[in-house]
C-alpha cells in the first residue's frame, strides 16, 4: 500500500514528528512503500541541520534524512519554508523543499495519507 | 473510517467531539496526549464507555507507557505502532487535529 | 482508461487567528483546486469560526483571509459544508457565514451548506484521503 504522511508541527515541541517517524518506520517493516513525508506549517523546522541536540537525545533532522537516503521522498513545503526562514542552505542531505503541488499528487496518489500535528 | 485523536480529554473537546462524527464499524486511536482518555476511573471513563458500544477504541501503548498508565477502561483494547498500521490498512484516516 | 477523479476533503477544526493552520490550510485548498480532483472542505468545531461574516484583521496587524473565502466558488470550490450543531452551539446562524461566491445565473449569493454531522460522516467515508487543517 502507498502511504504518504504529513507533519504540522516543528520539531522537540511537540510529539507529532516522533509519533510520525515511528509510525513510518512501522509501515516500512510491514511492507508498505511510503510515498512521500510533507513537511508543512511549523514542520519544516524538521529538516534544518543547524539543530544541534543535547548528544543523549535523538537527532529529529538525521532521522529524517536517513530516511530520505533510503529513497523515501521528503519535501518541504516552499511557502511554509520561506516565511520561517528554512531555505535550501539549510536543509540536511536526502530532502527537499517544493510546492504545495507535490502535497496534492501525494494526497491523490497515495492509498492513505495520515496527518500528525497539534 | 479510522479516528485519530491526540488531545487530553480533561483540556479540550476534541474527543467528545470526534464521537458526533462516529458510525458503525468505525474505529478511534488515541495517541500522544489523546491516551490520557483511556485511564479508568477518571471524569472521561462515561464518555470512553459509551463510545465503546458503537465503536472500537485503541489506545498506542508507547504513549500509554510513557504516560505510566495502567489501569485502562474497560472495552479499550492496546495497540502498538505496528498495529497503527494495520488500522491504517483497514480503513480510511481522518486525524482530529 | 481515465483514472477517476479522487475525491480529497478538507477538515477545518480550528479556530482563525490564533494560530497559522487555518491561513495556511486555505492556501493549500486553493492550490489543489487547479488539480484534478473532487474538493470538499468541511467547517466543523472551532472552524466555524473561520466562516464567520465580518473579520477585520487591520487593527491585529495581519492578512486576513474573508475575502478570499468570498472567492471559493471563483476557485472552483463549491463543495463548502458547515456542522450544524458547531455552528448553532457558537451561537452563529446561517446569516452570519460568509457569502463564497454569487450563482452564475441568478447572481443570487452562496453560503456554505450547513449540514449535521451524520451527514458529514457519511461523506467522510467517501472521501479517497482527507487533510486536516
Amino acid at each position: 500500500m502507498k502511504i504518504a504522511v504529513c507533519i504540522y508541527e516543528g520539531p522537540y515541541n511537540h510529539e507529532a514528528s516522533d509519533s510520525a517517524y515511528n509510525f513510518i518506520k512501522a509501515a516500512i517493516d510491514r511492507g508498505h512503500e511510503i510515498q512521500g513525508i510533507f513537511f508543512y506549517h511549523d514542520g519544516v523546522y524538521n529538516v534544518t541541520k543547524l539543530m544541534e541536540p543535547p548528544q543523549d537525545d535523538r537527532h529529529i533532522a538525521n532521522r529524517w534524512s536517513e530516511l530520505g537516503a533510503k529513497g523515501i521522498d521528503i519535501v518541504v513545503c516552499i511557502a511554509a519554508a520561506k516565511r520561517r526562514g528554512i531555505v535550501d542552505e539549510v536543509l540536511v542531505p536526502n530532502v527537499r523543499i517544493s510546492g504545495l503541488g507535490q502535497l496534492t499528487m501525494m494526497a491523490i496518489q497515495a492509498d492513505r495519507m495520515v496527518v500528525f500535528g497539534d | 473510517m479510522l479516528h485519530t485523536v491526540n488531545k487530553s480529554p480533561f483540556q479540550n473537546n476534541t474527543l467528545s467531539d470526534c464521537s458526533r462524527y462516529l458510525q458503525a464499524g468505525d474505529v478511534v486511536l488515541l495517541l500522544e496526549d489523546g491516551v490520557f482518555a483511556a485511564q479508568a476511573g477518571t471524569t472521561q471513563t462515561a464518555l470512553l464507555e459509551e463510545m465503546t458500544q458503537q465503536v472500537t477504541i485503541y489506545a498506542l501503548s508507547a504513549d500509554l507507557k510513557a504516560r505510566a498508565i495502567k489501569e485502562l477502561v474497560d472495552g479499550v483494547k492496546v495497540t502498538d505502532y505496528a498495529g497503527f498500521v494495520e488500522l491504517i490498512e483497514q480503513h480510511k484516516v481522518h486525524s482530529w487535529l | 482508461m481515465a483514472e477517476e477523479v479522487k475525491k480529497i476533503m478538507f477538515t477545518v477544526r480550528k479556530p482563525p487567528h490564533g494560530s497559522i493552520y487555518v491561513y495556511e490550510g486555505l492556501e493549500v485548498k486553493l492550490i489543489m483546486a487547479a488539480y484534478d480532483a473532487d474538493i470538499s472542505v468541511v467547517f466543523m468545531d472551532d472552524g466555524v469560526f473561520a466562516v464567520k461574516r465580518g473579520q477585520d484583521t487591520k487593527e491585529l496587524g495581519i492578512k486576513g483571509f474573508e475575502a478570499t473565502y468570498g472567492a471559493l466558488v471563483d476557485y472552483e470550490i463549491q463543495k463548502v459544508f458547515v456542522d450544524r450543531h458547531s455552528m448553532e452551539s457558537r451561537g452563529m446562524t446561517e446569516d452570519d457565514l460568509v457569502i463564497i461566491g454569487e450563482d452564475e445565473d441568478t447572481e443570487e449569493p452562496i453560503r456554505p451548506q450547513v449540514v449535521d454531522a451524520q451527514e458529514i460522516a457519511a461523506m467522510m467515508a467517501e472521501q479517497h484521503n482527507i487533510l486536516s487543517f
